[in-house]
């Protein structure tokens, strides 16, 4: 049986707050695909989503019982096989309109591009938390990880996949940043990129070729022009006003005016029917919960723990604001699911072991003053 | 633990700042919200509850089919479609049955098409009838106004200038399947749309088809257009040129008139398909308001298979039309030469079996030349018996037979020139010399398509040059040899010397201008052609059933004129007898209506 210190140690309003999350979440993706609900009410996403957030929590609690410090030995070992996988994908995948994604196993289609970011979470903490590696360390302490994260990075864009290739490139970079970048470091990188890559683009690339890969980068682009689902997207949340239309009562959902709107625009979704009161809610939660995690990585003692809680934190929150600012017209459109709110088995799982790693780090914080 | 490696390890600052990141764009995000939501908040919901935006298709027009000349084959003409909106429409049951009422049609195949979209959302337009006449149009039009949610629209259909005419070559088109689109052939086409399913409209499909435009509307609470935002119009498809010639094209099917066979004739000096004639043919009209399952099935049980492209999709025995192949094979070879001479008696006794000429009384001694011009039977038993099946097929294999000649239609059948090796992998026996004798006037196992007998005898027309067989002239846009399938293309350089060329298409002209030729009765000095008559056994090919005419297959190939080759033409009668009379006629008739338009082009 477990440890009762380990019980204790249990962070239980995460629970709490993510509970409150994925509720909204299920609440939107009811109204988003009503129309499926009312024509198959046993056979629709809102049901499939149910069974998703329920195999998440179960495997977010199996995975409680294995000390997260264990994974620092297994996880190049993780690291090797996801990078095969992502490898797979391009060779096998399943190919949807023009991107290979997902990968089938065992009657399971899943897509390692969601798995990949905590494997690349943990590597990272491994790395960061041996020995000899310090605070703001020497650059060729810096090769080691970022090369790590390039070579998956690159293989997520070539399926093509530009949401999940950012949302990687954004915790690695940010677990790397946390660590500590020496200003001389973070000026060159500057100062060599820009220079090699703006004469790139616009000397060596073709119009046309820019064009491709443009389209390539983004294949589900509207034929009306990249303006089109923005301009719906607004027109959705803007018109829930303070209070929201209601529960059900969204019209602008109604309309096609979105392919995906269970997916990446699910929270003009939730912006329609609840309004400015249910954004700033929902808004808050994530802020709450992206704050819960990092005080796991602040309270824990051992280094390896707190970079991953900290990578927790991190991709949450840049999933979050990335997909936040994509619907709210802010940021470019780029396909990324809203963590725990968007319809997805692959990226709810992947979450949700996400968070049971933070836990884990939580339960065990003080177990490593005895040794 | 030293005070300096105790900073070394921590994070403290990095919290802070990972935290005002947060922050800050937490804010910048309610900040946008509240802008969103509450400044303009009553512009959006003005937006969402009175303009609603819909985005429609605009389907593009397919590419012109033209003939050589410019001649339009197949065009298009707007259809008008009755389309319902479920979610403006107030009163379903009674608009569906007052629509019923005005198209004069069963109001249960109305309900039917709303009971098999149930699923589908109520915001789209549902297709109720498609391309409804005019009468239709006029009274719906004007009740137009009392009926919310019921709308015409515009889209362009196939129109055929002649329902029926090259419809093998042309194909029809038909929906996009849900098979087809996964399979990934079709990127960019969405469910509903028409694709060609044979012919030109197949293999030239992403030529054809265009590019699809998109309106984005506005519309009123009754699903009315109010304003017209964006449009990108679509792209119509690239305007194809065949290589047939209408006039020939033409003749050629009325000769087929009540004939099941085929009429293909070429170019002999590229490749250009002129004609490209399959009878019986059906109406590709028929495909543009959907098929019924009855049709379709009165289609497939139809004894003639007028579906079956029988110019490169069946194949058939080449009967005598092989033997100029199997000289040609045989002089090369060395198997024998001009002055060879075997006897014949009426018949070849052979491991204990005999093999009769098809005149009973024998040709006597004969030699190539001559054995060619009557088609002697026996001369070829000797010849072919002295080549061999494996290098007899290996000549006749570079004349393009036994295999695709790469025309760019679909659902081409190779045909089949046996080998020893090939009949030992398919039945597991060892080859027969019996059966050299049967395969050596084009009987046996030989099978070929009327395409490849007419590719064959161009290059024996030119002194072998193998063209590549092509449909498609040019393409609107298209730089000449952009589009491999369209262009000629030379295949092979065919390794006989031009002397047994030379006896060869002697021995064809006289199968015609020599009063002992097979084909004399179609001797004309003002269009002297050369070619040869085949009459191939049906017996054993599963269509020789009781009842039915169990008459040979009529074969003729010829080229004309003799001596400057303008056109090839192979021709087959399926149970039409004798090659000479049945085939032999028509062929004559397309090479006159070709070399006649050659000098004025055909007008519509």
């Amino acid at each position: 049986m477990m440890d009762r210190r380990l019980i204790e140690n249990f962070d239980w309003s995460i629970i709490w707050v993510l509970s409150a999350i994925m509720c909204i979440g299920l609440l939107s993706i009811y109204s988003a695909v009503y129309t499926q609900i009312q024509a198959r009410p046993t056979s629709n996403l809102f049901v499939k989503q149910i069974v998703w957030l329920a195999i998440g929590l179960t495997l977010m609690c199996a995975s409680l019982f294995i000390n997260y410090q264990r994974l620092k030995a297994v996880s190049p070992w993780l690291y090797g096989m996801i990078v095969f996988l992502l490898a797979a994908v391009l060779a096998l995948g399943r190919d949807v309109h023009g991107s290979k994604r997902w990968l089938e196993i065992a009657g399971f289609q899943f897509q390692p591009s969601e798995f990949v970011k905590i494997i690349i979470i943990i590597q990272l903490a491994g790395y960061f938390s041996s020995q000899e590696v310090a605070n703001f360390p020497r650059i060729r302490k810096l090769i080691f990880p970022v090369m790590l994260t390039i070579v998956p990075v690159l293989l997520v864009l070539a399926e093509p996949d530009l949401g999940s290739a950012i949302a990687l490139a954004a915790v690695a970079g940010s677990m790397i940043l946390f660590v500590g970048v020496r200003w001389r470091y973070l000026a060159i990188v500057v100062l060599t990129i820009i220079p090699l890559a703006m004469p790139m683009w616009q000397r060596v690339l073709k119009p046309y070729q820019k064009q491709r890969v443009l389209i390539l980068l983004s294949p589900d682009r509207d034929p009306l022009g990249a303006g089109y689902h923005i301009r719906q997207s607004k027109i959705a949340i803007g018109s829930g006003m303070l209070w929201g239309k209601g529960f059900l009562k969204g019209t602008q959902n109604k309309l096609h005016f979105l392919p995906e709107k269970q997916t990446d625009f699910i929270f003009s979704v939730w912006a329609e029917e609840w309004g400015f009161v249910g954004c700033a809610v929902l808004i808050l939660l994530f802020g709450l919960l992206i704050f819960l995690v990092l005080r796991i990585a602040a309270r824990s003692r051992d280094r390896f723990g707190s970079l991953i809680a900290v990578g927790v934190g991190g991709l949450i929150m840049w999933q979050a604001l990335i997909n936040i600012g994509m619907v709210l017209g802010l940021l470019p459109v780029v396909g990324i699911p809203l963590p725990f709110v968007s319809y997805g088995g692959s990226s709810v799982i992947a979450l949700c072991l996400a968070v049971g790693l933070a836990e884990n780090v939580s339960m065990r914080r003080y177990v490593f003053q005895s040794h | 633990m030293s005070l300096e490696s105790a900073e070394a390890l921590s994070f403290k600052k990095q919290y802070i700042v990972f935290f005002a990141v947060m922050l800050l764009v937490m804010m910048i995000y309610l900040a946008r919200l509240w802008y969103l939501q509450v400044l303009c908040g009553q512009f959006y919901r003005y937006q969402s509850e009175n303009n609603r935006i819909r985005v429609e298709d605009v389907v593009a027009p397919r590419g012109i089919i033209y003939d050589r000349n410019g001649v339009p084959i197949v065009e298009n003409r707007p259809a008008y479609d009755l389309m319902i909106i479920r979610e403006d429409v107030k009163d379903l049951n009674g608009t569906i049955e007052e629509l019923a009422r005005l198209c004069e049609c069963n109001p249960s195949d109305l309900f039917a098409v709303l009971e098999a979209n149930k699923s589908t959302p109520k915001f789209i337009p549902l297709r109720l009838v498609s391309d409804i006449d005019r009468d239709c149009l006029a009274r719906v039009e004007s009740e137009l106004i009392r009926l919310p949610g019921v709308e015409i629209v515009i889209e362009p259909k196939r129109e055929y200038n002649w329902d029926g005419t090259a419809a093998h070559l042309i194909g029809y088109l038909s929906q996009i399947t849900e098979g087809e689109l996964k399979s990934g052939k079709y990127p960019g086409y969405y469910p509903g749309e028409d694709i060609g399913k044979v012919g030109v409209e197949y293999g030239f499909e992403k030529y054809l088809h265009g590019v699809r435009g998109h309106r984005q509307v506005e519309v009123d609470a009754v699903g009315r257009r109010t304003r017209l935002l964006e449009e990108q119009p679509p792209v119509a498809g690239h305007d194809v040129w065949l290589t047939i010639d209408m006039d020939v094209q033409r003749t050629a099917e009325s000769l087929l008139e009540g004939k099941a066979g085929a009429i293909v004739a070429l170019d002999p000096n590229n490749g250009e398909v002129l004609a490209f004639a399959s009878s019986p043919t059906y109406n590709q009209e028929k495909f543009i308001k959907g098929l019924s399952e009855h049709d379709w099935h009165e289609m497939a049980k139809d004894p003639g298979h007028p579906m079956l492209n029988r110019v490169c999709g069946a194949a058939y025995p080449p009967g005598s039309t092989y033997k100029p192949l199997v000289a040609l094979g045989a002089l090369q070879s060395g198997a024998i030469n001009p002055s060879t001479t075997f006897l014949c008696p009426g018949y070849l006794s052979f491991a204990g079996r005999q093999y009769h000429c098809w005149r009973k009384g024998g040709h006597g001694t004969i030699s190539v030349e001559r054995a060619l011009m009557q088609s002697c039977d026996v001369f070829f038993y000797h010849t072919g018996l002295l080549m061999g099946v494996d290098r007899l097929a290996e000549y006749v294999k570079m004349f393009g037979l036994g295999a695709k000649t790469g025309i760019g239609l679909p659902g081409e059948n190779p045909g089949l020139i046996p080998t020893s090796a090939w009949k030992r992998r398919a039945t597991g026996h060892p080859w027969e010399k019996g059966e050299t004798i049967s395969i050596s006037i084009g009987q046996g196992y030989d099978l070929v398509t009327p395409l490849q007998m007419a590719v064959a005898y161009g290059a024996i027309a030119n002194s072998g040059k193998l063209w590549r067989p092509f449909v498609v002239k040019r393409i609107e846009g298209m730089a000449k040899g952009e589009v491999q399938a369209a262009g000629p293309l030379l295949k092979l350089e065919i390794p006989v010397d031009p002397r047994w060329f030379a006896l060869v298409q002697k021995a064809l002209s006289e199968v015609v201008s020599d009063p002992r030729g097979t084909a004399h009765s179609l001797y004309d000095p003002a269009m002297p052609l050369a070619g040869k008559t085949g009459t191939a056994q049906v017996v054993g090919l599963g269509r020789g059933k009781a009842g039915v005419n169990n008459k040979d297959d009529a074969w003729f190939v010829a080229y004309a004129p003799a001596s400057d080759p303008k056109i090839c033409v192979a021709a087959i009668v399926e149970h039409g007898g004798h090659g000479g009379s049945a085939a032999g006629p028509l062929v004559k008739q397309v090479m006159a209506a070709y070399l006649k338009s050659r000098h004025e082009p055909a007008q519509k």
